[in-house]
């Protein structure tokens, strides 16, 4: 019983919760001693609300029962990056610097969870502050791969992607900045979307760069994300840069999957060297099952992709020199050095010196470079221009492709520790994934089987317009079908056993 | 202590240039980029959320109002109006900010390009105003430990009740020529700004409050030189008469440093009430405060429809109101250049009549018995404690006979007090005139039995006697007689 | 370009991060790889190219001048480090107000 909620998608858990035949108690029970039996493993969640799920569980079962009509996640779980401020429970964006601080406030994205009558798990692990492509440089351990313990979960979205694929949760959020939602998912063979800048509120998100940061869904399902997507979704007049416009027909689109017609973009400078060859064949396999669903595939060339990564880093650690400045140990979290002789300075000083860890330094400091008199116009202003450059690389390709795609990521989830003391080796794990945060539109990443090379998963991603994320779900769904009825399940099948013998 | 020239000598050697650079907090109901109460007071940080205390997470959004504020005090101060403009953070760490980085604007102020012309002991003086842009105010800092001051605190206390605050900076460009006068001018700018965020009803302007804050940036250039000298800028002056002291002290204080062949430090200073600046940071460890466009907050674009509705709300120019009051009023040019010259007064009076009193009056009270307590309080008028309506009110009571002048001071005792409204007072400390005749004929009676030879004096004819009679009875009243009824019914008695 | 150990030391300072003279050591060439890495970007777009600094062309987002209600004092002060007199209690103060 328990391994069958375990496995069951979160459409179907909804339903079955919603029809009252489980209960939402039993269903958070189902995944709290899932997370309870296998974190040691994997150590996706930092904290798990067991007081706080139950207690929303019985209250949506309260209201089931009373014949309310709620949406259909009502009942459902989700896990939740811990980037998200959630009123009263530990929020640490995996720093030192924030151990052990309770918002005063809830995000607006996990307030809509709530008021959909979704089931908060708990927290789960990343990057510091998002910052890494492994989930390697949180202060709290490493997460590990499911598929193999050995390997990385991808970043900084690990603990959320690795909940997935761990079946300890439905539903997972995350937030990508230059692919924390779609390089995870990719390296998990589970689903990641990106929604449109604006799309999603990031109000009570922790910032890490504002113009680039997106809060996303992540599942095992097409149809589970973009249910979650609508929830999610939606304007918000806390956040200015929030889109006030419906939230397009994601859910119709990922029902739908026809793909007839659609014009498929395969980005040329996405790919060659340094891409994998197992990772190459099966995205190449992708685009020819694709054109056999009646999808055109055609070749554009985004020729200042190549200047995306350069421009990214040193947008993303200007705006992070900034956004992280705030952590300095006057009004919350850590304080380190306050003897009572030491001043402001040399307090906040020592305290950012113990609280942050060395990717977040290094992150600063180079973004305190960019910004500096006498450097602006060289690296912030030139990296601005190349965002322009790109939005014309992509306004230009979607004249020629209704959607564009790529591999996810050049490699597959590699060994823990493999990239740690090599930065730019890391940081082009988001190669493919940093041209949509650059240009502000929409892309997901999907699984497409396993690596020959490694056995390890393999995702594409697909890139839209601005707010037509419904094609990304359109194509995922397709994709979704495909492998099905070709393999006879999803990716995450395969592991399900593994992970569940023992629920 | 620093070395001062001689005034005249610097003059006399010297031009001075002068740059000002004022903040004005708004008086809107709500805070900047948060929906927090943006009033004065209140138990600390319980005007506070996550956006104002920059908790991880959190967003600001612009109050609209507050762009429209801005727009009109640009426009007030014929400035264009920029069409497509940005927010930029300021990066900088000290305790009263709560993100460690000021929102402000940079290189895209939302209004640019402006001039007033400013009146000055009858002569006038273009000020060319170079941006007014928006930005937030920061938290309050109180210092523990023995002085109370920051240097040799053992700690601070920081309340952001204040945080968030919109704040206008207003600048000007180089200001040149003004000679001997530049103090006063610069002085009489302040006053001209405050009148004018008054009539334009988007601060309460009051420098001892801090509503309004100045630095005051001065050079001196030799004269005959084209070039402009090294400036320092002397921070938070916060009164007018502190705008004059301090200008006129550096341009001592610089007069004597370029006269004895020194050379002046870029730096900024510090006022200090005594009559003096103290240096503070010098321009060589000035912080690179690494602006870029404020992400979180997407760029200003006032369509010209905008523009120019709020164009059509500017109140009438403070100089065109001054000589209309002056004619309504009745009051002649001596009369009127001290109302002017005493600050604050205008709007007052203005209150005042408004609220009912008459235009002589409201004058008499302003510049007479409240400018001598503000004067002792070391306060502005506006800041004495005693409101336009409160006035009229016990120009009332005089009129219906319920006190007399000496009395109404005693009500505006009371009301500064705290004793409630004029009418409160009087009832609360018994101050009406008695002139229930029954109680002063007993009164007189009393005087006329204690005084026998005085009595008879006015008895034979010698009637200015009575004024030692009456003041017995005034005396005996505690002065809560009407001392005409008095004498009136004295001399009935002893007729 | 090259980044010397006494440039990210200024650096640091201004991040108002303390590092050791080892850190700065250990930090200097890693920061240096990368800003080799990205240094391409500032050849790329000529003076007539745009920059863009928000991802979507949004303007004039205002909120109403309506007071909301602020968070109860416990909740601002609950997870401060030190408190007094119902204030962020911060240590000694030795710069420059700005
Ligand atoms: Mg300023
Ligand atoms: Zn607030």
């Amino acid at each position: 019983m328990s391994h069958a909620i375990l496995t069951a998608t979160a459409s179907d858990l909804g339903r079955r919760i919603a029809a009252r035949e489980l209960t939402a108690v039993e269903v958070a029970r189902a995944f709290l001693d899932q997370i309870e039996r296998t974190n040691a493993e994997v150590n996706s969640f930092l904290h798990v609300d067991t007081e706080g799920a139950l207690a929303q569980a019985a209250a949506v079962d309260a209201r089931l029962d009373a014949g309310e009509a709620l949406g259909p996640l009502a009942g459902v779980p989700v896990a939740v990056k811990d980037l998200f401020c959630q009123e009263g429970v530990p929020t640490t964006a995996s720093s030192r610097i924030l151990e052990g601080w309770r918002p005063p406030y809830s995000s607006t994205i996990v307030q809509r969870l709530l008021d959909a009558g979704l089931v908060l798990l708990g927290k789960t692990n990343l990057d510091e502050f998002a910052m890494g492509s492994s989930t390697e440089t949180s202060a709290f351990g490493p997460t590990h791969n499911p598929w193999d313990l050995t390997r990385v979960p991808g970043g900084s979205g690990g603990g959320s992607a690795a909940a997935l694929a761990a079946f300890q949760a439905p539903l997972a959020i995350g937030t990508d900045t230059g692919g924390s939602i779609r390089q995870p998912a990719s390296v998990t063979g589970t689903v990641g979307v990106k929604p449109t800048y604006g799309a999603a509120s990031r109000y009570g998100v922790i910032a890490m760069a504002s113009s680039l940061d997106q809060p996303g869904p992540c599942a095992r399902t097409v149809l589970d994300a973009a249910l979650l997507h609508e929830v999610m979704c939606g304007h918000d007049p806390m956040d200015s840069t929030s889109i006030d416009a419906p939230v397009p027909p994601v859910v119709d689109a990922a029902r739908s999957g026809d793909i007839s017609g659609l014009r498929v973009g395969v980005v040329k400078e996405l790919g060659g060297e340094g891409y994998e060859p197992g990772v190459e064949q099966r995205f190449r396999e992708a685009l020819a099952l694709l054109e056999g669903a009646g999808a055109e595939i055609v070749e554009v060339s985004c020729p200042n992709f190549a200047y995306g990564l350069g421009a990214y880093y040193l947008i993303m650690p200007s705006e992070v020199s900034s956004n992280l400045a705030r952590y300095d140990g006057m009004r919350y979290g850590l304080r380190v050095g306050d003897d009572g002789v030491r001043g402001t300075e040399e307090v906040m000083a020592t305290t950012r010196a113990v609280g942050f860890g060395d990717e977040v330094k290094r992150r600063i400091i180079l973004g305190t470079y960019a910004l500096s008199s006498g450097y602006y116009d060289a690296f912030y202003g030139s990296a601005q221009k190349v965002r322009t450059l790109i939005s014309r690389d992509f306004d230009a390709a979607f004249e020629q492709a209704d959607v564009l795609v790529s591999p996810s990521t050049p490699f597959t989830a590699f060994g823990i520790g493999e990239k740690l003391s090599d930065p730019l080796a890391m940081y082009k794990s988001d190669l493919c994934t940093i041209p949509t945060n650059m240009a502000g539109n929409t892309a997901g990443s999907f699984p497409c089987g396993l690596s020959p090379d490694d056995g390890l998963p393999v995702g594409v991603q697909v890139m839209a317009p601005p707010l037509a994320d419904d094609r990304v779900y359109r194509f995922g769904a397709a994709l979704e079908r495909l492998y099905a009825e070709r393999d006879g399940g999803l990716l995450t099948d395969r592991i399900a056993e593994r992970w569940t013998q023992e629920a | 202590m620093d070395e001062l020239m001689d005034y005249d000598d610097a003059m006399a050697a010297y031009d001075p240039v002068l740059g000002m650079e004022v903040h004005v907090e708004l008086n809107t109901a709500s805070k900047m980029f948060c929906g927090c109460d943006n009033s004065p007071g209140g138990e600390p940080n319980t005007k506070t959320c996550p956006v104002c205390l920059g908790l991880p997470g959190s967003l600001p959004v612009v109050n609209g109002k507050a762009v429209e504020s801005a727009i009109r005090i640009g426009l007030a101060l014929n400035c264009q109006v920029a069409p497509w403009c940005r927010f930029a953070r300021k990066n900088y760490f000290y305790p009263d900010m709560t993100k460690n980085f000021q929102t402000s604007q940079y290189d895209e102020p939302i209004c640019f390009d402006g001039h007033l012309n400013l009146e000055v002991d009858g002569r006038t003086y273009r000020i060319e105003i170079e941006r007014v842009h928006m930005e937030e105010d920061a938290g309050k800092l109180t210092h523990a430990g023995s002085t109370g001051r920051i240097h040799g605190a053992e700690y601070s206390l920081v309340d952001y009740n204040r945080a968030g605050t919109p704040l206008m900076e207003i600048v000007t460009k180089p200001i040149r020529g003004l000679g001997e006068h530049a103090p006063a001018v610069g002085r009489a700018y302040m006053a001209h700004l405050r009148e004018l965020m008054r009539a334009l009803d988007v601060s309460d302007a009051r420098m001892e409050a801090g509503n309004m804050r100045c630095d005051a940036n001065v050079s001196l250039m030799p004269k005959g030189s084209d070039e402009l000298g090294t400036r320092t800028e002397t921070k938070n002056v916060n009164s007018l008469r502190s705008v004059e002291g301090a200008l006129r002290y550096e341009i001592q204080r610089q007069g004597a440093i370029l006269a004895g062949g020194g050379r002046v430090h870029q730096e900024t200073r510090h006022w200090h009430e005594e009559g003096w600046t103290s240096p503070g940071r010098s321009k060589e460890e000035a912080e690179d405060y690494r602006y870029f466009p404020e992400p979180d907050l997407v760029p200003v674009a006032p369509s010209r429809a905008w523009v120019e509705e709020l164009r059509a709300t500017l109140p009438e120019p403070p100089a065109q109101r001054r000589a209309r009051l002056q004619e309504a009023w009745g009051f002649t040019d001596l009369e009127m250049r001290d109302v002017v010259g005493n600050e604050g007064s205008l709007d007052l009076i203005a209150a005042t009549v408004a609220a009912g009193a008459t235009p002589a009056a409201a004058r008499k009270w302003w510049l007479g018995e409240l400018s001598r307590r503000a004067n002792e309080a070391g306060v502005d008028l506006s800041g004495l404690g005693v409101t336009p309506a409160q006035v009229a009110d016990v120009q009332a009571l005089v009129d219906a006979g319920t006190v007399n002048d000496k009395l109404a001071r005693q009500v505006f005792d009371g009301v500064l007090a705290g004793e409630g409204s004029p009418a409160e007072v009087v009832e609360g400390r018994g101050l009406a005139v008695v002139s229930d005749d029954g109680a002063l004929g007993a009164a007189v009676d009393a005087a006329i039995a204690a005084n026998p030879d005085v009595a008879q004096k006015i008895r034979d004819g010698k009637v200015q006697a009575a004024g030692a009679l009456i003041g017995q009875v005034m005396k005996a009243m505690r002065g809560k007689a009407d001392a005409a009824r008095v004498r009136a019914i004295l001399l009935e008695k002893l007729a | 370009m090259a980044l010397s150990t006494a440039d990210v030391a200024r650096l640091a300072e201004l991040a108002r991060i303390d590092l050791s003279p080892h850190d700065l050591e250990r930090l200097a060439p890693q920061l240096d790889v990368i800003l080799d890495a990205v240094a391409s970007v500032s050849e790329v777009a000529g003076a007539d190219v745009p920059p863009t600094s928000h991802a979507l062309p949004l303007t004039n987002v205002f909120r109403a001048d309506l007071v909301r209600p602020s968070l109860p004092a416990e909740a601002v002060l609950g997870g401060a480090p030190a408190v007094e007199d119902e204030r962020f209690r911060v240590p000694r103060i030795l710069g420059e107000e700005q």
